[in-house]
């Protein structure tokens, strides 16, 4: 069960444009957060391929594609979305109150490729 | 001998059943008459022509070679004024006579002029011919106030045309609903909301009482009691069959010029076609069932009549600014008996509208989704039960399979409205030309050359007929707007675009990739030299942070260094920045500029701020440099001044973007040390003169510049480079190097279209540069000034808040 203590504030709204991410750093965990039409999604930052900072990249619909190699995945579950390149990362719950972003930190919804 | 054929008219629908006439066996001696002094063109395509998407050139269908080598003989801006039955003679207004056995009238339509006082003045204008568009494109020009009375195809057409060459353009129309004649009350306001969204500005249901003006139009009156200024006004209230020859001649005529199943008149020896005519009691305004009447026309003159003319659905099927439309059967559900079923996306911008009658299909409306028409059409057509597929009537089933529902349409389907081109024709053309791909199939055809709303169509029938069928390469841009580089160019200028997700919105999948939302930011930049609407989130990390992403995730900075030229206060405050910012690496680069390598993001504002040079652009699709060898100032060899023209170069250029990185190089002599051949753009110092090369590579290829022209000033060098940048600015496709430019175009065509073009061509480019050029700017001055409060700053997280 997700009490309200697992949601962590992490910053207001207007701190990631339209289609783009911000990488924040939280306990030790980078995370990438991204602003989609009207709804933000979080992801783990580090790009599994090489290491790339998946909030640098382009969103193309509900994907990510790392700046690095153009490895894409998708927000919503985390998976990578070509099935020639399976990897996935992590994500993170999000939602937003009185204009601040929550995200739980403490359900990775890791998904296993 | 042979029969004398004398057709009367030569616009779409005389020339196309001539067309036809000519496929049949047929004994005739053909002539045509021609009021306009043009060869047929495509009236269908005039308001793109008015916008500037085409010129009058592009739009001809029969060039005069087509007349010649068919033995028609041709009389262009003669109007026959008479016709003597008895006699069989036509005469024109000259009194000049000519025999027929058979005649053609094809005297086609006019634009109907409403009895408003001062219609008569100047610049009131008629949009129906090509001297119209030509008198209009005279007048049109930035700010001028135009009204368009009419709200119908052709008005909004004018409208639109005349937006886009910067016109402050108003449509008043008659009725409640634009193009009501397609459109019901919602499908005409999903269109005016997108009309006005593109700033025309739209008043109904309004009646013109009035022009005023002392001789020239000052404005005009509204029944309403409403002034509008205006400049120009055209009219577009509708159009009127020609029939005075007709009726002259004593034929039976009524609103047109009455024909038969046959499209003879009441006369047999006499036939008529196109918009002229009435057919059972339908007369015709658009374009696709005037095809069909050629084709009747044809086989029946020729002694070979087969199934007669059973009168047109009255389908529509076209784009206007942007917005598919698509409209057949009846539109008004108010008939006793008929039923609607409706869908609305206010937000996509699409309406759907369909009426049953007995279960079957009466009519419908389809507003910015047209691609299920043809089932549309078809269960019109076959007047299908609908009864098991009602719940599916807005969102009809689609074959899994594209291509067997396009195999399962009849021969006689028309695919292409404007060109008149059936199944029936492209599969015939298909395998008789072994056709395998569109551009064959369009040289071929027509199909699919005009409005291209049947491109999609066209494909999956060449793949579903032919097994060789060949995707074009580089066809589309990427899958997320299914249109080539080149066609996006057009639209974009066309519809007057000025954002990325606009396109992608209008005609993509409102995603987009990486792929696809550089290159439309590229696209956007350069047509509107700089006055796009620039969305940040469609660039890649680079163009947002303005620096080089490394594979670590940090950054490299280049300032920029014109010429390679530094000063030792620069690089002592190079050498500060690495220092105070513990730079991992500091690396002359092979283009004469120094890079730091390692900077972290949340830095790059005060590195660029503590060293005080502008950027180097070293990270873009963009002007780079320009690399020189030291020229005449201190080489004893040295014929010409290199580094002063490298670094004027590089800062007449600095700060444009390219579809692909650009690199420069001057030398002094041919000796080139400085590399100038193996650039995008190069020049090479003589003795007396430069040459301009253009195209070379030292990179994964290596290729030899080609050289655009040899130049005897400095000045006149560097108008040539000006005009070849802007010209591979203008007709690159995105991410094409100019080795590849410059192959796939072939120099010569560069140098006719560059150096060796007409002035005013050539003014033009220049022009466009320099437009582009003062919007332009230094990208680092968003250090100081960032384009959103994160563009640079680290974010950190909030103090925890108690839960």
């Amino acid at each position: 069960m997700i009490t309200d203590t697992c949601w962590t504030p992490i910053t207001t709204v207007d701190k990631i444009p339209l289609h783009e991410g911000r990488a924040v750093t939280v306990n030790g965990i980078e995370i990438a957060i991204f602003h989609l039409e009207k709804r933000y999604l979080t992801i783990q930052n580090k790009c599994p391929h090489k290491g790339g900072p998946l909030c640098d990249g382009i969103v193309a619909g509900t994907a990510v594609v790392c700046p690095l190699h153009g490895r894409r995945f998708d927000l919503e579950t985390g998976m990578a979305v070509r099935a020639s390149e399976p990897s996935s990362v992590a994500t993170y719950p999000t939602r937003v109150e009185d204009g601040v972003i929550l995200v739980d930190l403490t359900s990775e919804d890791e998904v296993t490729a | 001998m042979k029969q004398q054929l004398v057709v009367v008219g030569n616009g779409m629908a005389g020339v196309s059943c001539v067309e036809q006439i000519l496929k049949q066996a047929h004994n005739f001696e053909i002539t045509i008459f021609g009021d306009e002094t043009h060869v047929n063109y495509n009236r269908i395509l005039l308001s793109l022509v008015l916008a500037g998407e085409k010129s009058a050139d592009e739009i001809v269908l029969n060039d005069i070679g087509w007349y010649q080598s068919n033995h028609i003989r041709t009389r262009l801006g003669v109007k026959i004024a008479k016709i003597d039955r008895f006699e069989k003679v036509v005469f024109n207004e000259d009194g000049g006579a000519t025999e027929y056995d058979k005649l053609i009238l094809a005297t086609g339509s006019s634009a109907f002029i409403p009895p408003i006082p001062g219609v008569e003045k100047k610049n009131v204008h008629v949009f129906r011919t090509l001297d119209d568009t030509r008198e209009l494109l005279e007048k049109a020009k930035p700010g001028l106030k135009t009204v368009v009375i009419g709200g119908g195809l052709l008005g909004l057409e004018a409208a639109r045309g005349l937006q886009v060459r910067g016109c402050e353009v108003t449509v008043v129309h008659l009725m409640e609903t634009l193009m009501e004649r397609q459109l019901d009350a919602t499908g005409g306001e999903y269109l005016k909301r997108k009309i006005e969204n593109l700033g025309i500005r739209v008043l109904l249901p309004q009646q013109t009482a009035a022009l005023f003006g002392n001789g020239h139009i000052d404005g005009l009156r509204l029944a309403s009691g409403e002034e509008l200024e205006a400049d120009l006004v055209v009219i577009a209230a509708g159009i009127r069959p020609n029939v005075e020859l007709g009726r002259q001649a004593g034929l039976d005529v009524r609103r047109g010029i009455v024909v038969n199943d046959f499209m003879q008149t009441s006369d047999p020896d006499i036939f008529a076609v196109g918009e002229c005519t009435e057919h059972r009691g339908q007369t015709f305004g658009l374009v696709a069932p005037l095809f069909e009447q050629g084709r009747v026309l044809a086989s029946a003159i020729t002694g070979n009549p087969g199934p007669g003319f059973a009168g047109a659905a009255p389908a529509t099927k076209l784009k206007i600014m942007g917005v598919d439309i698509f409209s057949a059967g009846a539109i008004d559900e108010s008939e006793a008996g008929v039923e609607a079923v409706r869908y609305e996306d206010p937000s996509l911008g699409v309406y759907k509208k369909i009426l049953l009658k007995d279960n079957k299909l009466h009519g419908v409306i389809l507003v910015g989704d047209i691609e299920d028409e043809h089932v549309y059409q078809d269960w019109l057509r076959s007047g299908t039960d609908l009864t098991l597929l009602r719940r599916q009537v807005l969102f009809p089933p689609r074959d899994a399979d594209p291509g067997l529902a396009v195999a399962a349409l009849p021969d006689s389907e028309t695919i292409c409205g404007c060109n008149g081109v059936r199944k029936g024709d492209i599969v015939q053309a298909i395998h008789k030309h072994g056709i395998v791909t569109l551009q064959q199939l369009k040289e071929r055809t027509r199909a699919s050359t005009s409005c291209g709303t049947c491109t999609g169509l066209c494909e999956k029938l060449l793949r579903a007929v032919t097994p060789d069928f060949q995707e074009e390469t580089k066809t589309t841009l990427c899958s997320c707007v299914p249109f080539s580089f080149e066609q996006l160019r057009d639209i974009i200028r066309g519809q007057q675009i000025k954002s990325v997700e606009e396109v992608l919105n209008v005609y993509g999948n409102r995603k987009g990739c990486e792929v696809c939302k550089p290159a439309l930011s590229y696209l956007l930049d350069m047509l509107w030299c700089g006055e796009h609407e620039e969305d940040r989130s469609a660039r890649f990390i680079n163009d947002r942070v303005h620096a080089n992403i490394q594979k670590d995730g940090t950054f490299s900075v280049i300032p920029r260094m014109r010429g390679g030229v530094t000063t030792p206060d620069e690089l002592r405050r190079i050498a500060d920045v690495a220092d105070k910012y513990k730079v991992p690496m500091v690396k002359v680069t092979g283009s004469q500029r120094i890079d730091l390598l390692g900077i972290k993001k949340a830095d790059l504002p005060s590195v660029w701020a503590d060293l005080g040079m502008p950027s180097g652009q070293a990270y873009t699709k963009g002007v780079r440099m320009v690399k020189t060898c030291v020229g005449t100032e201190f080489c004893r060899f040295g014929v010409q001044d290199s580094t002063r023209a490298g670094i004027e170069l590089e800062r007449r250029l600095e700060n444009l973007f390219t579809p692909h990185k650009f690199k420069m190089g001057v030398v002094g002599c041919p000796r080139n040390c400085a590399e100038a051949t193996v650039k995008d753009l190069g020049l090479v110092g003589q003795d007396g003169s430069w040459q301009v090369v253009v195209g070379g590579a030292a990179g994964k290829s290596v290729r030899k510049a080609d050289l655009l022209i040899t130049v005897e000033t400095t000045e006149q060098a560097l108008e040539a480079c000006d005009l070849f940048f802007q010209y591979y600015r203008e007709n690159a496709i995105y991410l094409e190097r100019t080795y590849d430019f410059a192959e796939r175009l072939g120099i010569e065509k560069i140098r006719k279209e560059t150096v060796y073009a007409a002035e005013e061509e050539k003014r033009a480019l220049l022009d466009r540069l320099a437009r582009s050029k003062a919007m332009a700017k230094d990208a680092w001055t968003e250090g100081q000034n960032p384009v959103n409060p994160t563009q640079f700053v680290q974010i950190q997280p909030m103090e925890a808040r108690v839960s």
